[in-house]
């Protein structure tokens, strides 16, 4: 393989893994390469590490796949191995012995630049799933001239002479033994080239998923990706944007800066706007048909970090507590089965919890609050107390509903959504965790 | 392989501009001379510093807080002996603080003092004349003379080069950030009055981030990238004999290996390697001459800087006491 060309499909490869590569850092690394030169592979990987990774995420997904794809020796340059390439074009095998003979040759390099050839041939760069290993192992055989294999083969079983026989057998076991080898090559393909890409197929998938219908299996993953989608929020909204300078005149600092200028105002300093940072106050209904929301919806607002400047989260289903510190706690399975236990049983009542909440954490709502409440607004056909509703929501900056059933349910037996959706600022499903990133994203948004 | 790479490389541009700073002409020799001025590199570290001569590119090193990141460009800067110009960042750092600002007092000062002398100067003449005559004159107080360079046009004017120190740079905001992209993809500055002053040589640029906040990708793929984390036992030991030379080889031995330890439990702030070298300068001055659990207690406020941190530690300080004490001088 060129020099070239084994740095482009290196790029490729992270490209795959979520590693975004610019063309300028391509050439970065280009440049480093021919400095550094193949030589020494330890140099190689320091020096193409700064050019091509940018974060700590990007660095082990580049240490993986440099050890995946430098530790084969085709991928390296001016290898003996590869001179057939750059000698020029070497047609496939077009005898049906060749291939046999390359089995027997027991020449393991030259085996594996037919592999190597047979694999660029058929693209197996481009694989993305695991399910895809057959299908490209049969393609790298047919790129080797197994038809012609089997041709010959069908002809020696017709020809029934021992002779022939034993080498049809000989030719069965040829194909056999290159079939293991292209799928091997196809695996160690999709370890350097799909495995990102499948990662990124399974994360989509999930977080279209509706959060009832995942199961246990799922919720690794998801812890996951919670904690990504929280960092992209994080990041987009922590931020610093400084308030436009329009505004009043500051005079004071005005008249300080410029004394030393006699008093001329050469300087001019503005009253800038103090940016509010978001306060957040999470009430979640934990009995049993809203649970698994608030699993989600906690761990997504309690890993949102910075961009957050005060998180209070309260649960409840007849009576409301808060759970804030329990959330600081490590291990977040063990938090959810302590909030469960502690505050999950009995019925739900609306108007109670309203009135512990009024009660008891009057302090935790002021003007720059915006409220999340996650649940489905069944109260038992208890007093939902509207009136204390309305009363927090008046205090707080926006009060945002999120409910597990769709809209079509609100309203339906002793649901009180339609009476308490006066008072909110938004009133909304949430069946997925893009729904849950999608509300938090506007909710920060309004801080801006 | 049938899809064409859509990247072309150009090597040409790469290898002609290195005789700048001649001491960087490779790794081994960078890792050589900083550890002359008491900085212990890495291969990584030095292979960063490296290509960004080389490729002439600004690194930018992450990492917590108190790992040598800042040292690394004063230390870089003692070695090649040229002058460090450092641009602290913070929350509204603007281009008048960054890059050059007029000397508002001089130039009104001077104005004062030649108000009288006007007359003489100017004479007699009608209204145009005069104006003609005033803007001969004009760039007088717009002149180099008047002008306030500041950490990035100080570096540019240094004729034998200078090590730009952009500390901290994810405290700057975005607009800032954008202007820093501009300033660092062609190392040269526009004044307008005056013109673009270009870099003689370039600085040697190192950007330093505690990850406040996620720096833009712009930057970010500009820069070549460092992490630099917490050192290796054997590296720990080296930077702190550097140090603190008075430190007994076993006493250093049983810091590092007492600090590493330390590291791996669940800390809110996890101490560097400042930390440990205060510590070593400390047990020192204390005249320890092995870590004893009533020792660690005493002084476990140099390494942790958090109530919470030094309380959740307080029962497992024993064992690891004892273990680091079993530590013997090892490598």
């Amino acid at each position: 393989m060129s020099a070239t060309r084994t740095l482009t499909n290196f790029i490729r490869a992270l490209r795959s893994a979520d590693v975004a590569v610019s063309p300028a850092e391509s050439i970065d690394a280009a440049s480093a390469l021919a400095i550094v030169g193949y030589t020494d592979k330890m140099a190689l990987k320091t020096a193409l590490r700064p050019a091509l990774a940018k974060s700590v995420d990007e660095d082990a997904a580049f240490d993986r796949l440099f050890d995946l794809y430098f530790s084969r020796q085709s991928n390296m340059p001016d290898e003996p191995a590869s001179s057939l390439e750059n000698t020029g074009e070497t047609p496939p095998n077009d005898a049906p012995e060749t291939l046999i003979e390359l089995i027997r040759s027991g020449d393991e390099s030259a085996i594996e630049t037919a592999l190597e050839r047979a694999g660029q041939a058929a693209g197996t760069q481009d694989i993305r799933f695991s399910t895809q290993t057959a299908y490209y192992a049969q393609q790298m055989l047919k790129e080797m001239g197994v038809e012609q294999l089997e041709a010959a083969l069908l002809e020696r079983l017709q020809a029934r002479t021992p002779e022939s026989e034993a080498e049809a057998g000989e030719m069965i076991d040829a194909r056999r033994e290159m079939l293991r080898r292209a799928r091997a090559h196809v695996e160690r393909q999709f370890d350097v080239f799909g495995t990102g890409a499948t990662q990124a197929f399974r994360e989509d998938f999930l977080s279209k998923k509706p959060i009832n219908a995942l199961d246990r299996a799922d919720y690794a993953r998801m812890r996951a990706l919670v904690e990504k989608v929280a960092k992209r929020l994080a990041t987009k909204h922590s931020r610093r944007r400084r308030k436009r300078s329009v505004g009043k005149l500051d005079v004071r600092r005005t008249l300080r800066t410029n004394a030393g200028l006699g008093g001329v105002p050469f300087h001019l300093h503005w009253k800038e706007k103090v940016r509010e940072r978001a306060k957040l106050v999470v009430i979640c209904d934990v009995s049993n048909s809203v649970a698994r929301y608030v699993r989600f919806l906690l761990l997504l607002a309690h890993s949102l970090g910075d961009a957050v400047d005060d998180l209070r989260a309260f649960a409840f289903s007849a009576r409301l507590g808060e759970i804030t510190d329990l959330l600081d706690t490590e291990g977040f399975e063990g938090t959810m089965e302590t909030i469960l236990r502690t505050y999950g049983m009995g019925s739900t009542d609306y108007g109670q919890a309203l009135s512990d909440l009024t009660v008891h954490y009057a302090n935790a709502i002021d003007r720059r609050t915006t409220i999340i409440i996650l649940g489905d607004g069944r109260s038992n056909h208890g007093d939902p107390r509207i009136d204390l509703f309305r009363a927090i929501a008046t205090r707080s900056k926006r009060m945002i509903w999120l409910s597990p059933e769709p809209q079509s349910m609100w309203g339906t037996g002793d649901s009180e959504l339609p009476r308490f959706r006066p008072h909110c600022h938004a009133m909304g499903q949430v069946s997925t965790l893009n729904d849950l990133e999608r509300t938090l994203d506007r909710v920060l948004a309004s801080y801006q | 392989m049938r899809s064409a790479s859509p990247t072309h490389f150009h090597m040409h541009n790469a290898i002609e501009n290195s005789d700048n700073y001649a001491a960087l002409s490779s790794p081994e020799a960078i890792t050589a001379g900083l550890g002359g001025v008491g900085y212990i590199s890495t291969a990584e570290i030095s292979m960063a510093v490296f290509l960004a001569n080389k490729l002439r590119k600004p690194v930018l090193i992450e990492g917590p807080a108190g790992v040598g990141k800042t040292d690394l460009a004063r230390s870089l800067a003692r070695f090649l002996d040229v002058p460090l110009a450092r641009l602290q960042c913070y929350e509204g750092l603007d281009e008048g603080k960054a890059l050059y600002e007029w000397k508002y007092g001089k130039q009104l000062l001077y104005t004062q003092i030649l108000k009288d002398r006007l007359n003489d100067v100017l004479g007699d003449g009608d209204l145009e004349s005069l104006t003609n005559q005033l803007r001969t004159f004009e760039d007088l107080f717009f002149s180099r003379e008047f002008l306030e360079p500041r950490p990035l046009l100080t570096a540019m004017q240094q004729a034998a080069g200078s090590v730009l120190l952009i500390d901290e740079v994810d405290k700057s905001d975005e607009a800032f950030e954008a202007f820093l992209l501009e300033v660092l993809s062609d190392y040269q500055v526009t004044v307008p009055e005056i013109g673009t002053i270009s870099a003689k040589v370039p600085p040697i640029v190192v950007l330093t981030s505690n990850a406040v906040r996620e720096l833009g990708d712009a930057l970010k793929r500009r820069c070549l990238h460092l992490f630099i984390g917490f050192p290796e036992a054997a590296r720990e030991r080296d930077i702190v004999a550097a140090r603190v030379p008075e430190v007994e080889t076993r006493l250093l031995a049983q810091i590092v290996a007492f600090v590493q330890a330390l590291r791996e439990e669940d800390l809110r702030k996890r101490p560097s390697i400042s930390e440990t070298v205060d510590w070593a300068r400390a047990l020192t001055l204390l005249h320890v001459d092995a870590l004893g659990e009533q020792t660690v207690r005493q002084t476990l406020n140099v390494l942790l800087k958090y109530e919470a941190d030094i309380e959740s530690v307080g029962p497992r300080l024993g064992p690891l006491a004892r273990a680091a004490k079993a530590t013997e001088g090892a490598g």
